[in-house]
């Protein structure tokens, strides 16, 4: 892999992180970050969406006529979504279930049609695949940072085990209590502004 | 480049047909697999609210189980046994408003259920609307068809850590062995009460109550008021069936 590529890749990751920095993609950010299996399994859904997306659209890219072209971007990413979300219900139905209405709306992820609109559309699939990957990454790095924290706080669990001591629990006589903001959006909204914060202290990025 | 109208009517009628042929493949393909696992996690279910340990299970496990332990048992509304009936032609219909199912045979009004055999145990669907979504589930009794033996959901959209601890160990244990007859011989179901039932209740209310779930006031209400709704409809059978 070149050099170009590694920056492609990287770069989604941090300095251009599309959650982060661009604030894309937040819905879904807030909606299935409260347990970590459910992130894992939407970041890998929208990795395959994003990725297949872009390297389909950049091989298109040349025979797309330019008044459509939002249109036929939709084509393609609706048809994957759909095809992810058949065969989630078909091999992993319980965390389908789980998801619900959110595989389909990964149609409807600013990401992938910011991608497809802005990289894909100019660059060659190799490009468009490392770009999809990388974002995909990023993406996927905020949802299971985001989870971590909130299933942690809000559940006292880790990829549903137990990971506080029961003893500490203010039913068992202790003195803990999880933290049911973390369960609702507005707990995710307080741990990503901490997280881009964090970050923009780190990359001292300023919005102008 | 600007591309005349022909061919993007051209190009885009190739990506539609592509596209819909891919979908209708995918789609065909795992058409099987997916009515499968949608069956498979009922009979889960229905085995779970008898108190199977259906964790480690594997799906051909499940279905011998429940092939060879549960059978469906179809009641005319009266209270009556409908026998000769196929049970392959019932519909169900959904008030939108309450969540509630009701099922029909050419028309007719029936009431589905399930019998175990081993542990002994008559088992009815429960559905009706939470905080935000329909929660569907069943809900198993003893024998003596007053005794719960355990409660089930399969589906729902409450949300996850609030509403949705319906789901949990914890909250459905606690139905596991109270009463939905109270003294006087009357149908009361079980209660999800606001708090800790032994703070709540006492005496013979403590038999049919449960700890309702933190944060989720409305959800345990909606629990509490479409399972006694659903069991008031199969009373007329366990009436006639109760064994004191």
């Amino acid at each position: 892999m070149d050099k170009k590529a590694k920056a492609i890749i990287s770069d989604p990751m941090v300095d251009n992180n599309p959650i982060t920095k661009q604030i894309l993609g937040i819905c879904s950010a807030l909606a299935i970050t409260v347990k970590m299996e459910q992130a894992v399994v939407m970041s890998l859904a929208l990795a395959f969406v994003l990725v297949c997306s872009n390297v389909i659209i950049s091989l298109l890219r040349k025979g797309i006529p330019g008044k459509i072209r939002i249109i036929v971007q939709l084509t393609v990413i609706a048809s994957l979504v759909i095809l992810i979300d058949e065969i989630l219900k078909a091999y992993l139905y319980d965390i389908s279930k789980q998801l619900s209405v959110f595989v389909g709306l990964i149609i409807t992820n600013c990401i992938i049609m910011g991608r497809a609109e802005a990289f894909a559309m100019q660059n060659n699939y190799k490009d468009a695949m490392y770009d999809g990957l990388g974002n995909a990454i990023g993406y996927g790095s905020v949802l299971i940072i985001v989870a971590t924290f909130r299933e942690l706080l809000g559940s006292g669990t880790l990829f549903n085990y137990a990971v506080m001591p029961a003893s500490i629990y203010l039913e068992n006589g202790g003195w803990y209590v999880n933290n049911g903001l973390m369960l609702l959006a507005p707990g995710a909204f307080i741990i990503l502004g901490l997280i881009i914060w964090v970050q923009r202290t780190y990359t001292h990025y300023i919005e102008n | 480049m600007q591309h005349s109208n022909f061919y993007t009517f051209k190009f885009i009628g190739i990506i539609t047909i592509v596209a819909s042929l891919l979908l209708a493949l995918a789609s065909t393909q795992l058409k099987e697999l997916q009515e499968f696992n949608v069956e498979l996690d009922r009979k889960k279910n229905i085995l779970k609210c008898i108190g199977k340990d259906v964790t480690l299970m594997n799906a051909d496990a499940i279905m011998e189980e429940y092939k060879s332990n549960i059978r469906n048992v179809i009641l005319k509304l009266n209270g009556d046994i409908a026998a000769n009936i196929a049970s392959e032609n019932m519909e169900s219909v959904q008030n939108k408003s309450t969540g509630q199912l009701n099922y029909f045979i050419d028309n007719v009004e029936y009431l589905p259920a399930y019998k175990s055999s081993k542990p002994e145990a008559f088992i009815i669907p429960i559905s009706g609307k939470g905080l935000w979504s329909t929660l569907y589930g069943y809900f198993a009794l003893e024998k003596d068809l007053n005794t719960v033996m355990g409660i089930t959901f399969y589906k729902h959209g409450e949300t996850p850590g609030l509403g949705g601890e319906v789901e949990k160990k914890w909250f459905q244990n606690n139905f596991v062995g109270k009463q939905i007859i109270d003294k006087s011989g009357k149908m009361v179901s079980i209660k999800v009460v606001k708090g800790k039932a032994n703070d709540v209740l006492s005496g013979d209310g403590l038999n049919h109550g449960v700890d309702g779930i933190s944060g989720a006031t409305i959800t345990s209400k909606g629990v509490s008021d479409f399972l006694k709704r659903d069991l008031l409809r199969y009373e007329p059978y366990m009436k006639n069936n109760r064994t004191n």
